[in-house]
């Protein structure tokens, strides 16, 4: 065991070298800026001041946490409603099926993000694909006016954020071992009740870690409620981005992300709580 | 088992929406005009305009040059971290890992703030070393966390025994340890790889003004109006990822005869 001690560090040197720099040391950096006041210009003066974090509460900034939040938990929900009984049917079809599923999940996954938004661009603007159906069956009058507005950057949360939740709940449903619920029906167990029993219990990690792989980008991605809900829709990734580029106030910028940080850090805590493990199922 | 039709049907009708919006793409790809909603009949003018851009053949090829170097030091990163910190366990080791995996579980707006005002203080010049040193960021987590699980399972008596009958460490690393732990180190340049091809949020923070990925372009082009262009650029980015499944499908299958 001795032997393996020795040169350990040349092994270990990259990792803490790289992550010490460029990793705990920006964060702790942004700490350290959310509680300096603003230069004139742009940068800060180091003159200490909780004016960052009091702004946060300002009516204002506080509806855009609030709308930021809302938005995450209608992805999630959504995202669990659609995404959890597809992990699940996905994991008890045969291996042939598995491998084609497993496929067509992948292929948009790995076609670009913004491409994918793209496509709904097309399907939602006015007198597009969606409007032009809808108006051919004569569901409705009139174009809908569905881009860029809030119903679209819904969809387009959700379709972005859904791989993520199908694959975790997939990887732990694959995992149960089903004659557990067989011997619950034979015991006299209703297929509900075994299914919330035995199968709902031991699919519960994959469950929550879909939670957390969804619950934490959607406060994020502006990107996605700036293309499909234009500039209507305002949430903490977007403030974050405004105030670094436009209002060119690094303090208050940072102090937006160590609010947000924190709030991550909470929720990755409570599923470390729950799941009893830090690593995230179907995530690697 | 009885086999029960509707979870077929209900995975195939959310699989086929999810498919709608791709479909549409590439469907007007091939429409003459540029108002993509009027279908004006069929044309490939959108791919010739797609092939003489030149700003989008330079930002494809700098998102290559970013993908690769950051799967680079991310490998080279990640993976000697991986089999540094599996030798010994100490609280440090913990905490190092935890915050070297904090790129992929934090928001990466935050990521993207963060950088931003480091490398303002480091002084350093905003272009391809920045985006470099911020992927590498979010790369490292997925190989370090593919090779750390692979190493779990992995049987330490091989190791001791070419140990013991006198290989240098070296050369146990290469002949013992990395046959051993290069399919995880794979798996996670996959993963690596298309998570850097496909970053917008962070890249748009840290990139110079001489130096645009493709996501990035995409995006600044996304917002300033919609072009065919994009159609098509889409529709081939569609075909090379079929085409990389395809063949290794095909891959997988020979191996297994």
């Amino acid at each position: 065991m001795k032997k393996k001690g020795k040169g350990n560090w040349v092994l270990l040197a990259p990792i803490y070298i790289f992550t010490i720099i460029f990793v705990a040391f920006p964060i702790l950096y942004m700490f350290l800026l959310s509680v300096l006041s603003r230069a004139e210009v742009w940068g800060v003066d180091f003159k200490f001041t909780l004016d960052n974090y009091k702004r946060i509460f300002e009516p204002l900034y506080l509806n855009t946490f609030k709308e930021s939040f809302l938005l995450a938990f209608l992805t999630t929900g959504f995202n669990i409603l659609i995404g959890y009984p597809y992990g699940y049917f996905m994991a008890r079809m045969n291996a042939v099926w598995k491998k084609r599923m497993m496929m067509l999940i992948m292929i948009p996954f790995w076609t670009s993000a913004l491409i994918r938004l793209y496509g709904w661009i097309i399907v939602f603007r006015s007198n597009g694909v969606l409007d032009k159906i809808l108006m051919g069956i004569g569901i409705t009058d009139e174009p809908l006016k569905l881009l860029y507005s809030y119903p679209a950057v819904v969809v387009g949360m959700i379709y972005s954020l859904l791989p993520f939740m199908i694959l975790s709940v997939y990887s732990s449903a694959e995992k149960v071992d089903y004659t557990l619920v067989e011997a619950a029906r034979d015991l006299g167990a209703s297929s509900f009740k075994a299914f919330w029993t035995v199968t709902f219990k031991l699919t519960l990690p994959g469950l929550l870690s879909g939670i957390i792989l969804t619950f934490i980008p959607s406060m994020g991605l502006f990107f996605i409620a700036d293309i499909l809900g234009g500039n209507k829709i305002v949430l903490v990734g977007s403030l974050i981005q405004e105030q670094l580029t436009k209002g060119r106030n690094l303090p208050f910028a940072a102090a937006l992300s160590a609010v947000l940080m924190i709030l991550t850090s909470l929720l990755i805590g409570l599923y470390r709580r729950i799941a009893g493990t830090s690593e995230l199922e179907g995530l690697v | 088992m009885k086999k029960k039709k509707w979870p077929f049907i209900y995975v195939g009708i959310i699989t086929a929406i999810t498919y709608i919006p791709i479909l549409v793409t590439v469907i007007y790809s091939f429409n003459e005009s540029r108002i993509s909603s009027v279908w004006e009949g069929f044309s490939l003018k959108w791919y010739v305009e797609l092939f003489q851009d030149r700003d989008l053949k330079e930002a494809l090829l700098n998102s290559l040059i970013l993908a690769v170097l950051s799967c680079i030091c991310a490998v080279l990163i990640g993976t000697t971290g991986a089999l540094g910190m599996s030798r010994k366990k100490s609280k440090l080791n913990d905490t190092v890992a935890y915050a070297a995996m904090l790129p992929i579980m934090i928001p990466e707006i935050i990521l993207g703030m963060v950088f931003l005002s480091v490398f303002s203080l480091m002084g350093l010049p905003f272009g391809m070393v920045t985006l470099v040193i911020a992927h590498t960021t979010f790369c490292v987590p997925y190989i370090y966390s593919m090779v750390k699980a692979r190493l779990v399972g992995m049987d330490k008596a091989l190791e001791e025994a070419a140990l013991d009958l006198g290989a240098s460490p070296i050369r146990v690393f290469f002949d013992v340890i990395l046959p051993q732990i290069l399919p995880a180190i794979f798996s996670g340049i996959i993963l690596a790889f298309a998570m850097s091809f496909d970053d917008v949020v962070i890249s748009i923070f840290v990139t110079g003004p001489t130096v645009n990925t493709l996501p990035v372009k995409i995006y600044t082009k996304l917002k300033t109006g919609v072009t065919p262009e994009i159609n098509a650029l889409a529709t081939l980015m569609l075909l090379f990822t079929i085409l990389l499944f395809g063949l290794s499908a095909l891959a997988g299958r020979r191996k297994r005869v």
